[in-house]
């Protein structure tokens, strides 16, 4: 189980080497999220209306290992926006990736940028 | 640096750890940690809780870098052999020594194994660490497959009681052995044991008492338990739970005083004969006695710390021995003097074999004064009795009104937790009073209820003390005139009430406009659904609409499972169900290999569906003339029903009908919970409808109905709501009583609690559903008419609009599957991998 956590690091937008396509705008639902598909990894994409935001982060919840967080509902707690395991509600930022409300690892974020209504998300590799 | 050793790792050594790191002055103080157990300290309270499936981990009292992060030394499976006084160093086993300034032992206790010939057989175990636990657990897995059924348990106090669920939850049959001829001899009188004792046996676990134990049976392992009289008890297990014995072989072996049956004697600084050497917890005998209670253990953690911080606080003269808990289900509570008898004391008993509750106090002969008591079955009375008798408080006129309520009248007779004095101790686990409470309130150290338990760790040991730490924080915050309001969630200052209204009088009809109006922020993962809800309950919006802002449930109309996959649940009304559409159901299983599983609402339940495949699957169930079941949804579930008069000899009228017409009005129905319904045909209540939102009962000359009922965390049966009514009433009665619950609840808040906290209660509601008493009886009827008009399947909808279905794909830039997803074999069948 580890071997998959750990396929999943932070990427900051100054180290991106690769921005992968993973589809057009109005492929996401507003104020939501979906899955893509990257090599063997599975980002959520997040398009957040309401902050004229896109958010890009694993999709695997650390606390159960389970390939959810996409089905989960987006938010805000104070000025941080969020995302909300769809299994436990635990809930995570979309900024740092930390846990908001327990103790559980940081998930990791990557870099989203909007092309010409297109979406590329920023890899290492 | 002063060296500070604390030998033993448990819950009183970690406690000290704790307490000494949050005081001022333990900056120039190195603590250094042995355990000999080799995982961190863990919750021994709790033990059973790892038969039921808690881990190692779960039990553990700290995180995992607690104790670096707070700069002590932790030292696992690692025994302290010796002290040496003199140089005031230690020596371990792996022959390595240490110098100390201050010695603390908090070495606890072990099981104590009465001297019975043969406890050295194979198959009898002690209860104490997980690794006693471990061990019981691999020999119960062991001779069960041989076919072995029967285990003992030896002790039947609070720890055997403990011991015997353990056993229960393994799948064995217990029998629990008790030397005294009752239950929890020190803290129950006969009364109370036989409640306890009868409440126990209905679980088919056996209660010998009186039993003295001369020998175990059997050649290598155990086969049986013989007591006096040549009785044997066949038994392939035992579990000895009789009782502690304190681990002071440090204290013998550097010469420590100890006592005669053992432990380390100390005063009240905690201090052993050895000024440098403190002793806590279940090894340390004050005022001639071992505490086997987590609080007094807790207690005597603060002291050793406050005085080799060199300040004054001393161990209290008399420990209270008062005890709140749950064994094996049961509440049970005692407190005081529970057994008090002479000429000046009077003892009030309450006894109800039908809903299996002992109360008894004891209070003077002038009934001013309450001196002690017990609490079998219904310990809800306990804090409230708890304060009365610690601060000494005045009792009502007349003292019985405190375990029977007054009769009468509406109000309480405990009076409100704010009548304490400050020095009342709220929690007894963490040593937190009323005063301290109130002030982080009123010096605004806190302002909510969470930071009180971040602030004072009140509530965080047995956590029997929230409702009165949750209401002495709401009433401090009252009198200072701040509002104290059930808001949705940080986004809305607003109650669910409050939004209901606010939608409905604004005509709002999403969610943008309400939190750009009336909120702030994006909202979030409670105020969104509850939004969704309400929209729905005032326009009857199907979970089509709305999609992200859906809870994780609705958002896919299936409830999502373990792996991720879901389940679909079509309706079923009334449990009613032919061989072709039985048939159908078996194929569509066949098909996609889902496991199959009859629910509780009598439908059947399919596992494991993909979320790609959840369309395909709707669309042939919707075919073959399914609709969506609402299983996912905060909403009308199911109404069981028996099969009635059509068939049973026994039914007064056709409640499968009834369950079926019903279940058809109100089938779709969003509210601020789940509900859900039964009819039964006749007082056998075989559709167990008393124990659901509504209930309808079959009787001479019509049907009797009830409300707020539920199962779940804390059962209530349902109340007598009207009698004898026809059918029409019923749905009348209904009607408004629903709709009435969606306008006013809160989110989350199922029937029963929404009845506990309406003003009025049972008789107001009456007033409003039966009299008009708020003239909104016909706009009741209208709206609930409304949402029956306009009910629409969701599942059906999505069938026929390509748009709805482009949700149902696990990735959106490509066709395949999830691959992580695994299943591994359970019976014929099939189970997520477990976490």
């Amino acid at each position: 189980m580890e071997d998959i956590l750990n396929q999943y690091k932070t990427v900051n937008l100054n180290e991106v080497k690769v921005w992968f396509k993973a589809g057009k705008t109005s492929d996401f639902p507003s104020d939501g999220g979906g899955c893509i598909k990257y090599k063997n990894k599975q980002i959520a994409i997040i398009k957040f209306d309401r902050r004229n935001e896109w958010y890009a982060c694993q999709n695997l919840c650390p606390h159960k290992m389970e390939m959810v967080l996409s089905r989960g509902m987006i938010g805000s707690a104070g000025d941080i926006p969020k995302i909300a395991c769809p299994l436990h509600k635990n809930t995570f930022s979309l900024i740092d990736g930390s846990n908001l409300n327990g103790e559980n690892p940081k998930i990791a974020i990557y870099p989203v940028k909007i092309v010409d209504d297109e979406v590329f998300v920023g890899f290492l590799e | 640096m002063i060296k500070v050793i604390v030998v033993g790792n448990g819950m009183v050594g970690y406690k000290f750890c704790e307490k000494f790191i949050a005081k001022s002055g333990q900056e120039e103080y190195q603590i250094t940690v042995f355990g000999e157990e080799p995982r961190r300290a863990y919750d021994r309270v709790h033990l059973s809780e790892y038969f039921a499936g808690k881990s190692a981990d779960d039990l553990s009292l700290s995180t995992s870098n607690w104790y670096e992060e707070n700069n002590i030394t932790l030292n696992t499976s690692e025994l302290i052999t010796d002290i040496n006084r003199e140089q005031k160093t230690i020596h371990t086993h792996l022959e390595k020594t240490h110098t100390y300034d201050y010695l603390v032992l908090a070495t606890g206790s072990s099981a104590f194994v009465p001297p019975i010939e043969g406890v050295d057989k194979e198959g009898v175990f002690v209860y104490r660490t997980i690794e006693d636990l471990d061990a019981i657990m691999a020999y119960a897995k062991k001779i069960k497959q041989n076919g072995a059924t029967e285990a003992a348990v030896l002790g039947g106090g609070l720890l055997g009681l403990e011991a015997a669920k353990a056993v229960y939850d393994l799948g064995l049959n217990p029998h629990v052995v008790e030397f005294a001829p009752r239950l929890m001899p020190r803290q129950l009188d006969k009364g109370a044991s036989d409640m306890l004792q009868s409440k126990i046996e209905e679980l088919n676990i056996s209660i010998h008492l009186n039993k003295s134990t001369q020998y175990i049976a059997g050649e290598d392992a155990i086969t049986g338990m013989m007591f006096e009289e040549n009785e044997l008890l066949k038994v392939d297990m035992l579990v000895i739970s009789a009782g502690i014995k304190p681990r002071d072989e440090l204290g013998r072996v550097s010469g420590l005083e100890v006592g005669v049956r053992g432990g380390i004697v100390v005063n009240n600084k905690m201090q052993s004969s050895d000024p440098y050497i403190y002793a806590i917890g279940e090894v340390a005998l004050y005022n001639h006695m071992i505490y086997g209670l987590v609080a007094p253990g807790y207690e005597m953690a603060d002291v050793a710390a406050e005085q080799i911080l060199q300040r004054d606080k001393t161990m209290r003269e008399t420990i209270d021995m008062s005890t709140q808990l749950k064994l094996i289900g049961v509440e049970v509570a005692s407190f005081g003097d529970p057994f008090i008898e002479n000429e000046d004391v009077t003892a009030i008993v309450y006894e109800n074999k039908l809903s299996g509750i002992y109360k008894r106090i004891n209070v003077t002969k002038d009934s001013k004064t309450l001196l002690g008591g017990i609490l079998v079955g219904d310990s809800s009375d306990y804090n409230a009795l708890f304060q009365i008798y610690s601060n000494a408080m005045p009792l009502p006129k007349n003292p019985e009104d405190l375990i029977l309520g007054s009769r009468g009248g509406g109000s309480s007779t405990m009076g409100s937790a704010m009548d304490l004095p400050d020095s009342a101790v709220i929690c007894s686990c963490e040593n937190v009073t009323k005063g301290a409470i109130c002030c982080s309130i009123i010096d605004e150290t806190s302002s909510n209820l969470s930071d009180v338990v971040k602030l004072t760790k009140a509530t965080t040991g047995c956590g029997g003390c929230k409702p009165m730490v949750a209401d002495l924080v709401k009433e401090t915050q009252k009198s200072l005139g701040k509002e104290v309001k059930d808001v949705v969630c940080e986004h809305f200052a607003y109650s669910r009430q409050e939004l209901y209204d606010i939608v409905k009088i604004n005509k709002f009809t999403n969610h943008n406009e309400v939190l750009g109006t009336v909120g702030k922020g994006d909202g979030c993962e409670i105020c969104k659904p509850v939004l969704s809800s309400i929209f729905s309950s005032i326009y009857n919006d199907t979970a089509n609409k709305h999609i992200p802002e859906q809870d994780s449930n609705d958002r896919f109309l299936a409830n999502i499972q373990r792996n991720g996959t879901y389940s679909v649940v079509p309706r079923v009304t009334g449990g009613e169900i032919s061989a072709d559409k039985l048939i159908i159901l078996g194929e569509v299983a066949k098909k996609y290999n889902l496991y199959t599983k009859i629910t509780g609402g009598q439908r059947i339940d399919l596992f494991g569906a993909e979320l790609n495949d959840l369309p395909a699957i709707w669309k042939i169930l919707i075919d073959n003339g399914f609709e969506s079941g609402h299983a996912y949804g905060k909403s009308l579930r199911t109404v069981k029903s028996c099969v009635g008069n059509t068939w049973c000899r026994y039914g007064m009228d056709d409640s499968t009908t009834f369950a079926i017409e019903l279940e058809n009005r109100y089938k779709g129905l969003r509210s601020p919970h789940k509900i859900k319904g039964g009819v039964s045909g006749c007082i056998r209540e075989c559709a167990e409808a008393r124990g659901k939102d509504f209930g309808i009962i079959a009787v001479d000359g019509g049907w009797n109905l009830y409300i707020c009922g539920n199962g779940g965390v804390n059962p209530k049966h349902a109340v007598l709501f009207a009698e004898q009514v026809d059918k029409e009433t019923c749905f009348k009665y209904l009607d408004r009583f629903l709709m009435y619950y969606i306008r006013t609840a809160g989110p989350l808040v199922r029937t029963s609690t929404w009845l506990e906290k309406l003003e009025g209660g049972l008789d107001y509601l009456k007033q409003v559903v039966i009299e008009d008493r708020l003239g909104i009886a016909g706009a009741l009827d209208k709206e609930m008419q409304g949402l029956v008009d306009t009910y629409a399947c969701e599942w059906t909808q999505v069938i026929e609009n390509p748009e709805l279905q482009k949700r149902f794909t696990h990735f959106t830039n490509s066709e395949e599957r999830d691959d992580t997803i695994e299943f591994v074999p359970i019976r014929d069948q099939k189970m997520p991998r477990p976490w």
